[in-house]
């Protein structure tokens, strides 16, 4: 490590309209580092660094790279300066080979033939230079988004960026190819290239940086050696105060059932059967957790329970009331109808319409109400007014229920869904990936809520791909694999074994398991 | 028999001249992303401006000029719309299609006074048949001689200009770094954006060559098909070209195909007129005209092949606000 940092921000300020994204940024960048900036949604994290790309001008303050004053007006000059990004989205043409992605904006001459041939040969180099192997001829649309995101890296590197941003890298890799990223990473270190890394999990801080700063609410709180921290204290400075990394909760007092679902076959619309033959039941005051790996039946279950999706067969009971769900003609309204409240898996494409401003989707599915209308009109200053008391309730920042939905952060476009099902006093909530996407405060939040529903009485059907969040919530675990429910555990179930009927591995103990936990 | 299909082939190629160069100039326009539904109103535009200058000048080179210039300027006004604006891009091509045939209409009746038209081209101001040497001589040679003196030889320079245009685009959309970044433009506009290219420069360009090639498919209806300028006498082929460019999926050679086929089904339409067929007896002249259209429902319904469009055509684009 010299001297002179790579990069070095003074006083950096940003605001878009009425917000200030940044105030005041300070940064030190050591050269040949990996420097981890951390902080919930909505910190500034992305917009800091889209000044340092040149994406967006800083309002005022200053960036030295190299202690050099420069000035970054566009992402040319960012380039040219060495800087290179890794975009959260990947800035990648899909119908481009790797080759075509790589030369983009670098290609040398009029004629592109010299360009890729100079590219095809860089390429092998830089390939064996960092171990980043990926077939120059590939289709972006043909490969899985690891390697995808290695055509983002390739790309830096071929425009010899010595300082490389990446943005919440991980958000679309698996834990499996999330490890090999950072292997790559140290491979840059080593290298001598100097590595920002933009993310709001905790664990990939500690386990891939050097030197973490921690940002806040558009402000730049601690920076910290990241062997001398720990991820309690990073928490802690994310969210301004102390936060529990685990959901507090007492022992449920379950009652008797609520939903029982009995062989239940689902088929989609390929001709596949997605859900096998699946029987399960929910009781009052109990949080069921389906555990799994994405795309083994979950949400295809959830859909059908919902009124979503049409089963090819089986039962329902709900309320005492029995529905044949093979036959039924019931939609997601007259679900809603018999009190089952639902928070889709994809808020963006179920739970919310993002043009909507906020007060409408506070009420979405529930419009026909009749507290919120006067005959066939709507009534406007009762459904505000609701919406101003959700606001409040569930903290929903900014407190504006005309802003559009799509200005909120992941985390508060959630909480609206989240206190439109709950505060309609739903018997039976189903819950779909209730924190993807949310930031660590509001992740406590939701899960403290979820769990005083339970408290309340109501029975929680529980779906998530996040295995650490179904071992906080659920008071029992059923672990679904290839549309079956292969397994069943208690509250206090290991995670190892969990993972391994999520894999598919025959459950040895069922019989045993099933009756510890009725 | 056979002179009958020459006959017909040659036709072919005079009524698809407008359609490959129409089309084309869409391709360089919708592969940039931005989606030109006003190739009819640019070409109308072109054919009398082009007519216009041609009867004032006597100069078909200086009528062609007058008509790339004005269906350019209709472009940058598309542009301007819906590239520096970020307006709607089909709202601002309607525009333009009734913009340009309401005002060709009134200035032509107001500068020359013959209901709009524009009066007949004198000597010189139009682009005149080419005829190939020893075509006169090869004529009557069997199979090679109709061949060449009537299908490849004797026609007007800008049909050339049309086919030669294919090769060309082909070569400037594969093997030209502006044909990459046109390409990446159209399907994603923030990789180019952050490659350090600028989105907007690049997609003026691909508008301005829009415009170019309509200046010449409107000339040459005009100008070299036509001697003069006739109110409205795009007649729906800039809607054409547009189906065109859909059944050629966005590909040069494919346009060209496209346009021979759509050319060929018109001429030999013509040619049917009043011929008893088998069985079907005799085709309406509607049937053969409206078979394009048909022909492009049919592909966009999936029947053949699929047309996906550059995934950021009709996109106007902006930068996220994080």
């Amino acid at each position: 490590m010299s001297d002179t940092p790579a990069i070095e921000l003074r006083k950096i300020n940003k605001r878009f309209g009425s917000v200030h994204a940044n105030k005041d940024i300070d940064l030190v960048v050591g050269k040949g580092s990996i420097h981890g900036i951390i902080g919930e949604n909505g910190a500034g994290k992305s917009t800091l660094m889209s000044i340092l790309y040149g994406f967006y001008q800083a309002d005022d303050g200053d960036i030295l790279v190299n202690g050099n004053k420069v000035i970054i007006p566009d992402s040319k000059a960012a380039i040219g300066l060495g800087i290179g990004m890794v975009h959260q989205h990947f800035m990648l043409v899909d119908n481009f080979s790797v080759l075509e992605n790589v030369v983009l904006g670098a290609e040398d001459s009029q004629m592109l033939s010299g360009g890729l041939a100079r590219a095809r040969t860089e390429l092998k180099r830089l390939e064996e230079e960092y171990e980043l192997r990926v077939d120059p001829d590939a289709l972006i649309q043909d490969l899985p988004v690891g390697l995808q995101q290695r055509v983002e890296i390739l790309k830096a590197l071929y425009r010899s960026a010595e300082v490389l941003i990446l943005d919440e890298p991980t958000g679309v890799l698996t834990p499996a190819e999330a490890d090999h990223l950072f292997k790559i990473l140290e491979v840059l270190k080593n290298e001598g290239k100097t590595v920002l890394l933009i993310t709001h999990k905790l664990r990939e801080i500690m386990a891939a940086t050097d030197t973490v700063s921690v940002m806040r609410r558009g402000e730049m709180v601690a920076t910290r050696e990241t062997k001398n921290t720990s991820m309690e204290e990073l928490a802690e400075l994310m969210v301004g105060r102390s936060v529990l990394l685990r959901v507090d909760k007492k022992p449920a007092e379950a009652k008797a059932p609520v939903m029982e679902v009995e062989n239940l076959t689902v088929t989609d619309s390929r001709g596949v059967q997605v859900v096998k033959d699946v029987s399960f039941n929910v009781r009052a005051g109990e949080i069921v957790g389906i555990a799994g790996v994405s795309g083994n039946g979950q949400s295809e279950l959830l859909e059908t329970l919902s009124g979503i999706r049409r089963a090819t067969k089986g039962t329902l009971k709900i309320n005492g009331e029995t529905i044949d769900l093979g036959t039924s003609t019931l939609d997601a309204a007259d679900m809603r109808a018999k009190n089952m409240g639902h928070v889709p898996e994809d808020r963006h494409r179920m739970g919310l319409i993002n043009s909507f401003a906020e007060y409408e989707n506070s009420i979405l599915g529930y419009h026909r109400d009749p507290a919120y209308s006067k005959g066939w009109l709507m009534d406007l200053a009762a459904i505000r007014k609701n919406a101003v008391a959700e606001i409040e309730k569930y903290d929903i920042r900014p407190p504006s229920p005309m802003l559009k939905t799509a200005n909120f952060s992941g985390g508060n476009q959630q909480k609206i869904v989240l206190a439109r099902e709950i505060e309609r006093d739903p018997e039976v909530l189903l819950v779909g990936q209730p924190t993807r996407g949310v930031d660590i405060g509001a992740i406590e939040f939701i899960h403290r809520r979820i769990v005083e529903l339970r408290d309340e009485g109501k029975g929680i059907l529980l779906v998530s791909v996040e295995l650490d969040e179904i071992r906080a919530l659920s008071d029992r675990v059923l672990v679904m694999f290839d549309g079956r429910i292969v397994g069943e555990r208690g509250a206090n179930a290991e995670e190892g074994e969990l993972g391994l009927l999520m894999a598919g591995v025959e459950d040895n103990n069922k019989n045993a398991a099933e009756g510890g936990a009725r | 028999m056979f002179e009958s299909i020459i006959l017909i082939l040659d036709s072919t190629v005079r009524v698809s001249t407008p359609l490959l160069l129409a089309c084309l100039a869409g391709l360089y326009s919708e592969r940039s992303g931005v989606v030109d539904i006003g190739l009819e109103g640019k070409m109308l535009g072109a054919a009398f401006g082009a007519g216009a200058v041609a009867y004032l000048t006597a100069n078909a080179w200086l009528g062609l000029l007058a008509g790339i210039a004005v269906s350019i300027g209709l472009g940058l006004l598309h542009g301007f719309a819906s590239i520096t604006n970020r307006g709607n891009q089909i709202v601002s091509g309607v525009a333009i299609n009734f913009l340009a045939a309401g005002l060709t209409a009134l200035l032509g009746q107001t500068w020359f006074r013959q209901g709009g038209r524009t009066p007949s081209l004198p000597e010189g101001g139009r682009f005149r048949e080419i005829v190939w040497p020893f075509a006169e001589q090869l004529r009557d040679v069997p199979v090679i001689g109709p061949l060449y003196s009537e299908l490849l030889s004797g026609h007007n320079l800008l049909v050339y200009c049309a086919f030669l245009a294919v090769p060309l685009t082909w070569w400037v959309l594969f093997r030209s770094r502006f044909g990459l970044r046109l390409r990446a433009v159209g399907e994603n506009p923030a990789a180019v954006d952050t490659a350090g290219i600028s989105v907007t420069w690049l997609r003026y360009r691909a508008v301005i060559a829009c415009g170019a090639l309509c200046g010449f498919a409107g000339s040459y209806l005009s100008i070299a098909a036509g001697s003069g300028f006739g109110v409205n006498m795009t007649a729906g082929q800039g809607f054409m070209a547009l189906a065109a460019l859909i059944f050629a999926k966005w590909r040069p050679v494919n346009a060209m195909f496209a346009c021979l086929l759509f050319g060929f089904l018109d001429a030999s339409g013509t040619r049917m007129q009043g011929v008893e067929f088998p069985v079907i007896g005799e085709l309406p002249l509607q049937v053969f005209q409206a078979l394009p259209y048909v022909l492009t429902v049919i592909l966009l319904a999936g029947f053949i092949g699929k047309a996906i469009p550059p995934k950021a055509a009709g996109v106007p684009y902006l930068k996220e606000r994080s």
